[in-house]
């Protein structure tokens, strides 16, 4: 660019006015650089160019966006293609990610492009100046307010001051009573889940999530892992999402000799233990089960459990073992749920027992 | 002797002669035929057995003893069964270079006939899994591979991740990555249950289920384009949040750097 321009439109270099003025004192304002011109400021020409130069730019982004426009209309949304180094993508997904940004950026960059040439850039110190009032404005403003309290009489009538404060403190509880309308309470729902409703006299089978089929008990080796769910369930239900995420069972069997607690091998069927998928941290589906180590691990803060005692907690946040289900068979030999998880499952909550 | 020449012109001697031909000849080929067929698949069977014991006595014998009783090194390999071998020996893990929380997938070591030999040897120690053979593992039905995904996802995806991409567990143990592993593992690795990973026996997931997600995955792995573009290894918010503040940050203090950089003043100072 610079040899566009003529030596002679150059400034004079600025001599003494960036320099210190008093040598004695090192700490001395030096005050504000001489303002420099730019080119487009002096030449004419240099200043055309880059009108010319942003006028491009909002040119090229109206174009993207035109192109934006097009690519929707035109490219088939199933169409794929190849792009390096993105691999296989879709191309009407490409097309309108590169016009949009093309677009988008171009606006930017014309508006910087514009602010760095052509808008004034001449520097416009704006001084200081102290927060605090004069002492004046201060002394007035106390006035009036003692006058303010001595005719209002706040500090003389009692009564009038009590029954304000009063009334004060009492208007917030409208607010609270609201509160109510954000829905039913809880009641026992948080203690309870699906599996209410099987009771020894008519107990609910264990459906298997894969099959949907109830399950024998030596449908399960040692070292398998099955997803169960209480039957009468299906994921066509209105509200599967909402019972699903209380009632998920996951199914271990461990070899009757390795399961150290005993109360957990007693609420089993010959090694077969139910313990309940969600997580009592805050209530992650936990699945991430180790058959050797009969280790279960939460995807989500790494609460760890040991499902061959009891699903006791030995790593992570979770404040209370895994839930068990107690289980047996009925009398056509399938696994059955006899009643519900002795303690709530999924996270703690205020009114949970200990 | 005499009495059975003197009725040999007997009208029903000819009948007599046929039927006792005819026995003898039935008789013979039962005594023969099928026992040199049976004694033959035997023989080969025995010569498997034979010579998989032998290759297990040299690589794997240190560890799961010299009859695959197990020993503290290693677990006893009575009843694995042949999915077992074919998936540990075919992916590599076994023989394991060492020790360590998990042992990893690597080049395999033998050949699929000596891993045949191998498979035989340990099946004749009990009866376990069997290898599937090509027809229960490959599938491109979509209609398997969009039953597969949802079967991948109610019983693989918490530990492989959704797209197979394998993830960390507890310890230095992890669910390694389904990328380019083939569809006859995969299906073994239900049947059996690796290392830690549970099984999946055919009892709680039906065959034809398990070829459903061997479907999906091979599907997911391999063919299955992205429309969004970048996969960033399919892994979630990390890497992709990671991606934008290194690379899309990065590239606007770039170009904010660029710009202030280049002066637009006519002196350089």
């Amino acid at each position: 660019m610079s040899h566009d321009m003529s030596e002679d439109k150059l400034p004079e270099p600025h001599g003494s006015a960036g320099e210190v003025a008093d040598h004695g004192n090192p700490f001395a304002d030096p005050g504000l650089p001489a303002h420099e011109p730019r080119r487009t400021d002096i030449d004419e020409r240099a200043a055309k160019r880059a009108e010319r130069q942003v006028s491009l730019m909002f040119v090229i982004s109206m174009i993207a966006t035109i192109g934006f426009i097009a690519s929707y209309v035109a490219i088939d949304p199933d169409r794929i293609v190849y792009i390096f180094p993105l691999g296989h993508v879709s191309a009407l997904n490409f097309a309108l990610g590169l016009t949009l940004g093309v677009a988008l950026f171009m606006i930017g960059a014309g508006a910087v492009h514009w602010a760095r040439t052509l808008m004034s850039d001449v520097e416009m110190p704006s001084e200081r100046h102290p927060i605090e009032a004069s002492d004046e404005v201060r002394n007035d403003v106390i006035e009036q307010f003692k006058t303010g309290a001595a005719e209002s009489g706040f500090g003389r009538r009692k009564m009038i001051r009590n029954t304000l404060i009063g009334s004060m403190a009492l208007v917030p509880l409208s607010g609270v009573v609201l509160l109510r309308d954000l829905g039913p309470l809880p009641e026992k729902k948080l203690q309870e889940t699906g599996w209410r409703e099987a009771t020894p006299a008519k107990p609910l089978a264990l459906v298997n999530m894969s099959t949907m089929q109830p399950m024998k008990p030596e449908d399960l080796v040692v070292g398998s892992l099955t997803f169960a769910m209480p039957e009468g369930l299906t994921t066509h239900d209105e509200d599967f999402q909402q019972r699903i995420a209380k009632d998920a069972l996951m199914l271990v069997r461990i070899a009757p000799e390795d399961i150290k607690d005993d109360k957990s091998k007693d609420l089993g069927f010959e090694g077969i233990l139910a313990y309940s998928k969600i997580c009592t941290h805050v209530g992650c589906p936990i699945s991430l089960y180790e058959q050797q180590t009969h280790h279960a691990l939460c995807p989500c803060h790494q609460s760890t459990f040991d499902l061959a005692d009891g699903a006791r907690v030995i790593f992570g946040p979770a404040g209370h073992p895994l839930p068990q289900l107690k289980i047996t068979t009925d009398d056509k030999g399938n696994l059955v749920a006899t009643g519900d998880f002795e303690k709530p499952v999924g996270p703690s909550f205020w009114e949970r027992a200990r | 002797m005499k009495k059975l020449s003197a009725r040999r012109r007997h009208p029903l001697a000819a009948l007599v002669v046929l039927l006792l031909a005819l026995a003898a000849t039935g008789g013979l080929y039962a005594a023969f035929a099928p026992a040199d067929k049976a004694q033959a698949d035997v023989a080969a069977q025995s010569l498997a057995i034979d010579e998989g014991k032998r290759l297990f006595a040299v690589g794997c014998s240190s560890c799961h003893g010299i009859n695959g009783q197990g020993s503290s090194e290693g677990p006893s390999l009575v009843g694995v069964g042949s999915a077992a071998v074919d998936f540990q020996v075919g992916t590599g893990r076994m023989p394991a270079q060492q020790p360590g929380a998990q042992v990893p997938r690597k080049p395999k070591i033998y050949t699929q006939g000596e891993i045949d030999q191998l498979a035989a040897y340990i099946s004749s120690l009990g009866p376990g899994p069997i290898a599937p053979k090509p027809e229960q593992y490959n599938s491109t039905n979509p209609d398997d591979i969009s039953k597969g995904g949802e079967l991948f996802r109610t019983n693989c995806a918490q530990c492989h991740n959704f797209a197979g991409q394998g993830g960390a567990l507890t310890k230095g143990k992890y669910a390694p990555s389904l990328e380019g592993v083939d569809a006859k593992h995969i299906y073994e690795a239900m049947q059996t249950g690796p290392q830690n990973m549970p099984s999946f026996p055919d009892s709680t997931m039906p065959e034809e289920q398990k070829k459903q997600i061997v479907a999906f995955v091979r599907h997911t792995t391999n063919d299955e384009p992205n429309p969004g573009g970048l996969t960033l290894g399919s892994l979630g918010p990390v890497t992709e949040g990671l991606f934008g503040w290194i690379f899309g940050l990065g590239t606007l203090i770039a170009v904010a750097i660029w710009v202030a950089a280049h002066t637009t003043k006519a002196k350089k100072s």
